[in-house]
């Protein structure tokens, strides 16, 4: 069954339509690349499957059921802008994404803290932009969740750390779990992703796997990006 | 050996010829265990189930197989090997006079050529 499944999902903000009947479904095991150029949806769409804004008209249902307490249980949302207390330290996020998730695994989230160096005595606000960026990456990731929704995960941070970034994602593959990736940035996820949707002007223009793409087009995801979305 | 793809091919089917080049090469050797899907994939830094769509298709072409309870292992068959490494020579030498052929010269000219080009250094210990 669907981890993720929109039907005729519309979402109108006043005048302004922000997706207008988008259909598509995301079973489990997937790496899904959510593309699409600034303003074409991607943010709205995540906002929409997390519970954060409601559909105007439409379904949009995780693991069966309508986005609500039981579906955040199992939705771990990366968002683009931070929403942590700055003040605090990293090993109180650490507790607190402890006390506040029962999927969240401690362990695995300090083995990826001492990976990348960061010191959890350190209070977020003293931290860097690029690793305040990847200790969010790490609570998020290091919950057991059924599915992942990243919104602009690789956007802030070095090459090098985003070489992490990816790595994490490969490493933490779990054949029940799907992850959803939204990047302008395709060319650097492009060889972790199973399957590709292409959003503009809030519709999808495309949904297929990476490699048939490469195969029917004979070119990069990236490429063809940039084809489709020339300016 | 590093892995590398380029943005023309569907990347099961780089990650297959760049397995299949590891094999002939004897970077990994006849009955050698093969790392897990999640490891080869970490380390190519590439997508599980990719991954594991090339190694499924070189289980079929014979040139890995899997032993259910613990893992994958390169065949032991070193005639399939050697008859694989007969066809990348035969693609390779057919990519090269056929672009001898775009700039002018005839097999037995590029043979030729080739005879008379000094030896190229081993780029690495397999060979």
């Amino acid at each position: 069954m669907a981890i993720l499944k929109c039907r005729d999902l519309v979402k109108s903000y006043g005048r302004k339509t922000a997706l207008r009947d988008v259909n598509f479904a995301i079973e489990p095991g997937r790496i899904v690349g959510l593309l699409g150029p600034n303003g074409s949806g991607k943010t709205t769409l995540i906002k929409i499957a997390t519970g954060l804004l409601t559909a105007t008209s439409g379904s949009i249902k995780i693991d069966d059921m309508s986005p609500g307490k039981e579906t955040k249980a199992i939705v771990s949302y990366l968002p683009e802008a931070t929403y942590l207390n700055d003040w605090m330290k990293v090993s109180q996020l650490v507790n607190f994404f402890d006390d506040f998730y029962a999927d969240f695994d401690r362990e695995k989230a300090n083995e990826m803290l001492r990976n990348l160096n960061i010191d959890d005595k350190e209070s977020l606000k003293s931290l860097s932009k690029g690793t305040k960026e990847k200790v969010q990456l790490i609570l998020v990731m290091a919950r057991n969740a059924k599915l992942y929704l990243l919104d602009e995960p690789i956007g802030g941070v070095d090459p090098a750390s985003r070489d992490y970034i990816l790595n994490t994602i490969i490493k933490n593959y779990n054949p029940e779990a799907s992850v959803v990736i939204s990047t302008h940035l395709i060319s650097d996820i492009e060889q972790v992703l199973d399957d590709v949707v292409f959003l503009k002007d809030g519709q999808i223009v495309l949904s297929t796997t990476v490699d048939d793409l490469r195969e029917t087009h004979g070119m990069s995801v990236d490429g063809y990006f940039r084809e489709v979305f020339k300016c | 050996m590093s892995w590398e793809f380029s943005p023309d091919k569907p990347i099961y089917l780089q990650l297959q010829e760049q397995v299949k080049l590891r094999i002939v090469s004897g970077k990994y050797l006849p009955g050698e265990k093969l790392a897990s899907v999640r490891d080869l994939s970490i380390e190519a830094a590439v997508n599980p189930n990719t991954m594991q769509r090339a190694l499924a298709e070189l289980e079929r072409d014979g040139l890995v197989y899997t032993e259910r309870t613990s893992g994958r292992f390169v065949t032991n068959d070193t005639e399939v090997i050697s008859k694989m490494k007969n066809d990348i020579a035969i693609e390779l030498v057919d990519v090269f006079l056929s672009k001898m052929n775009e700039i002018g010269y005839s097999k037995s000219e590029a043979a030729d050529i080739v005879r008379n080009s000094k030896e190229v250094e081993s780029t690495d210990g397999n060979s």
